[in-house]
C-alpha cells in the first residue's frame, strides 16, 4: 500500500580526499499521515543526514524519497525545517520572521489580512503572542525555539522535520517546550520527523522510535512502535512500567547493541 | 526628551556629553561630576600634556622657514585664516555688488544693451578647500562603494567568482595613490575630454584615486561577511524558496550590514588619507594642495599654517569616522555589539 511518506533504499555519499564516504546506505523507512518519528542513534551516525536528504537540502546517492506519491530532490514548504539553533534572522522581530514565512508560502493565497490573523495564530500556538514584537536577542533559548517552531508550522507544512529542537536547551525548559508540542500535536495531528539523541523525549513525544546503527554506512537498526496511550503525561509515564519498557529498550539498543566503540 | 538626547550621543559615540546632559536635568550632580571627570578630565589631561610637549619640542627646532611653530603660533595662523576667510567674502559681495550697479546703469541708458554677468575669481579661502576635499572624498568614496559592495555581495555567494578575483584584490591593494596618481592623471586626460567640462581634470583625477585605493577594504569585508553567513539561514531560505534576489535582499545584505559597514569605515580613511596625497599631486583645490602651496610658499607663516591644515584634516578624518559609525549603529541589527 503508498504510505504518506516513503524512504526507500537511501544511500549518500559524501566525496572525500580519500574517495567517496558512505554515510547512509540503504535506509529504508514509511511513514504513515498524522504519525510522530522520532530518529535517534549516537552523534555522528547520519541521523541528521536522513532529515536533510527528506528536506531536500542533501541529495541522496541512490534510493528516494517519495511524499504523497511526489518524488522529493529540492527544498519546500511542505516539508518545513526547524533547525537547532533556532535559526531566526536576527534582524527581524518574532512577527516579522514568521511573517517572511507566510508571505513567501501564501504569497497570492491568503489576503493580507487572512495572513496576519495566521501569523498571530501560529505565535500563539506556541504560546509566544507577548513577545512577539521583540527582536531574537532579548529573549531567551527557549522563546526562540518557540519562534522557530511557529515559523515552521506556519508554512503549513505536511512533514515537519525537526533537527534535535531541544538539544541546545536545558533540561526544564526543554520539558516545558516538549509539553507545549505535544499539546500541538494534539490539535494539529502533523506529521513529524524529529531527530534526537535523548531517550525520554523520543519516548515521550513518538509513536514509533527509528533507532539507527553507527556509521560509517548506516542504516536502520531497530524500528520500536510506542504504544502508549495519548494524551500522555510526563509525571503518569515516569512509574509507567510499559514506558520504562520503552525506554530500557532504546537504551539497550544504543548502549548494548549498539555502543560507540570510541566516545 | 532628555532620552532622546543621550540616546543620540550615545548612537553617535559622543558619550562624553551624557554626564552634561544628566546634570543639567539635574539627576544626581555628584555621580554625574564624577563621571564627567572621568570621561572628559582624563583624556582633557592628555590633551593638555601634549600641548605643553609640543611647546617645549617645537621650541628647540629652528628650519630654514623659522623655528617649528608651537600651538600658540598654529592658533595664531588659524584665526588668520578664518580672517582671510571673511575678507575673501566681502571681496567677493563687493563685486557682485559693482557689477549690478554697472550693469543696471547700462539698462537705464539702453534697455537693449547686452549686460554681461561675469563670475567672481578671487582664491579659494581655506573654507573652500575644506568643502572642496569633503566633496572630491565624497564623490571617490561612493564610486568605490557603488562597485566595492554589489562585487563583494557577488563573489562572497561564488566560490568561484571569489577564487577568479581574489588574486587581483590582493595584488591591487597594497598600490599606494602615488603610483596609481601618473596613470589615473594620463587616462583622465585622454578620455574625459569636453568643450564644457562639468567637473576640472583635476577634480577627476583625485577622486578616481581615492576611489582605486578606497575601493578594497569594502569589497573584501562584504565579501567575507556575505560568504560568513550562517548556513542555516541560507537553509531557511532554501526551505522558503525565495529566488535569488529575495535571497540577497532579504538574508544575505542584512546579515553581512555589519562587515559591510567595517569595511566602508576602513575605505573612507584609506580614502581620506590618499584624498590628500592626490590633491597635492593633481593640484585639486582643496587641503592637499594648500598644503602644498605654502610648502611652497616658504613664509615665516607657511609652517604654522600647514599644522592648521594637518590638525583640521586630523579632525575632519575623525568626524567622518564618526558619521560611519553611526550609520553603522543604526543600519546594524545587533545595537549591543561593541564597535571601536
Amino acid at each position: 500500500m503508498e504510505k504518506y511518506l516513503n524512504i526507500s533504499n537511501v544511500s549518500i555519499d559524501f566525496p572525500t580526499p580519500n574517495g567517496p564516504f558512505r554515510a547512509l546506505d540503504n535506509v529504508s523507512l514509511t511513514i504513515d499521515k498524522g504519525e510522530f518519528v522520532s530518529i535517534i542513534g549516537h552523534s555522528g551516525c547520519g541521523k541528521s543526514t536522513v532529515m536533510n536528504i527528506v528536506g531536500g537540502l542533501y541529495q541522496a546517492t541512490e534510493g528516494g524519497v517519495i511524499l504523497e506519491g511526489k518524488e522529493v530532490n529540492e527544498p519546500g514548504p511542505d516539508r518545513a525545517i526547524v533547525f537547532q539553533n533556532h535559526s531566526l534572522f536576527p534582524w527581524l522581530s518574532c512577527y516579522e520572521n514568521v511573517e517572511l514565512a507566510v508571505k513567501s508560502v501564501f504569497k497570492g493565497k491568503k489576503s493580507p489580512k487572512e495572513m496576519k490573523e495566521w501569523i498571530d495564530h501560529n505565535i500563539e500556538l506556541v504560546h509566544m503572542s507577548h513577545a512577539k514584537d521583540k527582536l531574537p536577542a532579548e529573549i531567551s533559548g527557549g522563546m526562540k525555539q518557540r519562534i522557530g517552531i511557529a515559523r515552521a508550522l506556519a508554512m503549513e507544512p505536511k512533514v515537519l522535520l525537526m533537527d534535535e529542537p531541544f538539544g541546545a536547551l536545558d533540561a526544564l525548559t526543554r520539558a516545558h517546550l516538549q509539553d507545549s508540542l505535544m499539546e500541538i500535536q494534539t490539535d494539529l495531528n502533523n506529521t513529524v520527523i524529529m531527530i534526537t539523541h535523548d531517550v525520554d523525549e523520543a519516548v515521550l513525544l513518538s509513536d514509533k522510535i527509528i533507532m539507527m546503527t553507527n556509521g560509517p554506512a548506516a542504516t536502520i537498526g531497530e524500528v520500536l512502535d510506542v504504544k502508549l496511550e495519548r494524551p500522555r503525561k510526563r509525571l503518569d509515564l515516569s512509574d509507567d512500567a510499559e514506558y520504562n519498557h520503552y525506554r530500557s529498550e532504546v537504551i539497550h539498543f544504543l548502549h548494548e547493541r549498539h555502543a560507540r566503540k570510541v566516545a | 526628551m532628555k532620552d532622546k538626547i543621550i540616546n543620540f550621543l550615545e548612537l553617535t559615540g559622543f558619550t562624553w556629553f551624557v554626564p552634561l546632559v544628566k546634570l543639567a536635568t539635574g539627576e544626581s550632580p555628584t555621580q554625574q561630576l564624577r563621571d564627567l571627570a572621568k570621561m572628559v578630565g582624563i583624556p582633557l589631561l592628555a590633551i593638555v600634556i601634549f600641548l605643553g610637549l609640543w611647546h617645549v619640542g617645537a621650541a628647540k627646532v629652528i628650519t630654514s622657514l623659522g623655528q617649528v611653530p608651537g600651538p600658540v603660533q598654529v592658533w595664531e595662523q588659524a584665526g588668520n585664516l578664518v580672517d582671510e576667510h571673511y575678507i575673501e567674502r566681502e571681496k567677493e559681495k563687493k563685486f557682485y555688488e559693482r557689477q549690478d550697479i554697472r550693469n543696471a546703469k547700462k539698462l537705464e541708458k539702453n534697455p537693449d544693451a547686452k549686460i554681461k554677468v561675469r563670475p567672481y575669481t578671487g582664491r579659494e579661502t581655506y573654507f573652500d578647500q575644506i568643502l572642496t576635499s569633503l566633496w572630491t572624498v565624497f564623490v571617490g568614496f561612493v564610486i568605490a562603494s557603488l562597485v566595492a559592495i554589489p562585487v563583494g555581495i557577488i563573489s562572497g555567494l561564488s566560490n568561484t567568482l571569489y577564487s577568479a578575483l581574489n588574486p587581483l584584490i590582493q595584488v591591487f591593494k597594497p598600490i599606494s595613490p602615488l603610483a596609481w596618481l601618473p596613470i589615473v592623471t594620463m587616462v583622465v586626460s585622454a578620455v574625459y575630454v569636453s568643450a564644457d567640462p562639468m567637473f576640472s581634470k583635476a577634480f577627476v583625477t583625485s577622486a578616481i584615486t581615492v576611489t582605486l585605493c578606497s575601493l578594497w577594504p569594502t569589497l573584501i569585508n562584504t565579501a567575507v561577511g556575505v560568504s560568513s553567513i550562517d548556513r542555516d539561514l541560507i537553509n531557511v531560505g532554501r526551505v522558503l524558496r525565495l529566488n535569488y534576489l529575495t535571497t540577497v535582499f532579504k538574508i544575505v545584505i542584512p546579515s553581512s550590514i555589519p562587515m559591510i559597514f567595517t569595511g566602508l569605515r576602513i575605505s573612507l580613511g584609506i580614502g581620506w588619507m590618499v584624498l590628500i596625497a592626490a590633491e597635492m599631486l593633481a593640484q585639486n583645490p582643496g587641503l592637499g594642495k594648500f598644503v602644498w602651496d605654502e610648502f611652497q610658499n616658504g613664509s615665516s607663516n607657511s609652517l604654522s599654517r600647514i599644522m592648521v591644515a594637518v590638525l583640521t584634516i586630523g579632525i575632519l578624518g575623525f568626524l567622518l569616522d564618526r558619521v560611519m559609525l553611526t550609520m553603522q549603529k543604526f543600519f546594524s541589527y545587533d545595537k549591543n555589539a561593541v564597535i571601536r
